[in-house]
């Protein structure tokens, strides 16, 4: 059992699994799955400065900073009690490619090479994690919400405006990885 | 007297507009029934780690259309999620308090274009939407620690310039 779990979960066991997040929250208290929001909420709870879009009780959404503290929470029991001990099953092409820029380490969920605290300082890793996160943070609050909000909670509820929003994170997706990122990588 | 916290921000156009929990309940709890919030982001975070979507290799295997394993998983999530949806409005079934199960519309904005592409640049960049983002650090990717500070900084930016964007 416990050898089971600690494999990869296939995505017809994890994705029914992750669906089910959609009920469980309305059920438990009326909530609609969404995790960026958490992102605003923190702006409204340290740094408002009188900005209209940060001046709500944030304190009336906390139950959102519970979840992603959770979220945060089964990332490490997942990778603490049930971790993989095999490296991360990689594509033959994308491990060729990765392997152009220097990329070979595939023991753990991210590449080491890419994500490390000292490639903060790099300019590759600067505009990996920095310029990145950042488009992450905007891009969702400009979309209204980010995969969990749009993808699975808005299309569940089949919102035309999640399909749009949905439609164009892939369409991102494949610009950057396979037209942008090729440069970023060269770095 | 004092005057309340002003929310200029609560009316339901602009709301609606958001992620931001529309429907927030009624009802008042004490502050420890959040809890349940946590204990389902464990679960949650649990199965975002054990389906490698928090991976930034399985993310670059979909934008690169080498692997089906992302496109089942959400194919997946949103069908059993429709079908749980459409089963609570038929039913009309309620929550664990009795209160009606109210889900509003998300009609279409131009931010869902122009915000959904840096959105899609980012995930293909960092290997990380939100949710991944929290559970990422949790495996002990702390750098990544960086990135959601960088992403808060990115939603307070959009915060503030709100108004001189379309919409």
């Amino acid at each position: 059992m416990l050898e089971w779990l600690q494999k990869p979960w296939p995505w017809y066991v994890a994705g029914p699994l992750i669906g089910l997040m959609v009920p469980l929250l309305l059920l438990i208290g009326n909530k609609t799955l969404g995790i960026s929001s958490s992102l605003r909420h923190v702006c409204a709870a340290c740094l408002p400065a009188r900005i209209p879009f940060f001046r709500y009780d944030w304190k009336k959404e906390i139950w959102n900073l519970f979840f992603v503290t959770g979220v945060l929470g089964g990332g490490f029991l997942a990778a603490t009690f049930l971790g993989n001990p095999e490296p991360i099953a990689v594509h033959e092409k994308l491990l060729t490619e990765l392997q152009g820029y220097g990329i070979t380490d595939h023991s753990s969920m991210m590449p080491v090479e890419l994500f490390n605290w000292p490639a903060l300082a790099t300019i590759r890793g600067c505009i990996l994690m920095i310029v990145g996160g950042f488009l992450v943070g905007f891009g969702t609050r400009y979309a209204g919400g980010c995969t969990s909000g749009h993808s699975i909670m808005g299309l569940s509820n089949l919102q035309p405006g999640s399909l749009v929003a949905t439609i164009c994170f892939m369409a991102g997706g494949f610009i950057m990885a396979n037209l942008i990122l090729p440069f970023i990588l060269q770095l | 007297m004092s005057a309340p916290i002003q929310e200029t921000n609560t009316d339901f156009e602009t709301r609606s507009l958001d992620a931001v929990c529309v429907n927030s309940s009624e009802l008042t709890h004490p502050w420890w029934f959040n809890l349940k919030y946590l204990a389902t982001g464990l679960l949650f975070g649990i199965i975002l780690t054990k389906a490698e979507v928090i991976s930034w290799f399985r993310i670059q295997e979909m934008f690169r259309l080498q692997s089906f394993h992302m496109f089942g998983v959400i194919g997946s999530a949103v069908a059993v999620g429709a079908l749980s949806v459409f089963i609570i409005k038929k039913f009309d079934i309620r929550t664990i308090y009795g209160e009606k199960i109210d889900l509003h519309d998300r009609p279409f904005n131009k931010g869902q274009i122009i915000g959904g592409l840096m959105f899609g640049f980012g995930w293909a960049m960092t290997g990380a939407c939100p949710g991944p983002l929290f559970a990422q650090i949790g495996t002990g990717a702390t750098v990544v620690i960086a990135t959601l500070f960088s992403a808060i900084a990115g939603t307070w930016v959009y915060g503030s310039v709100r108004e001189k964007l379309p919409h």
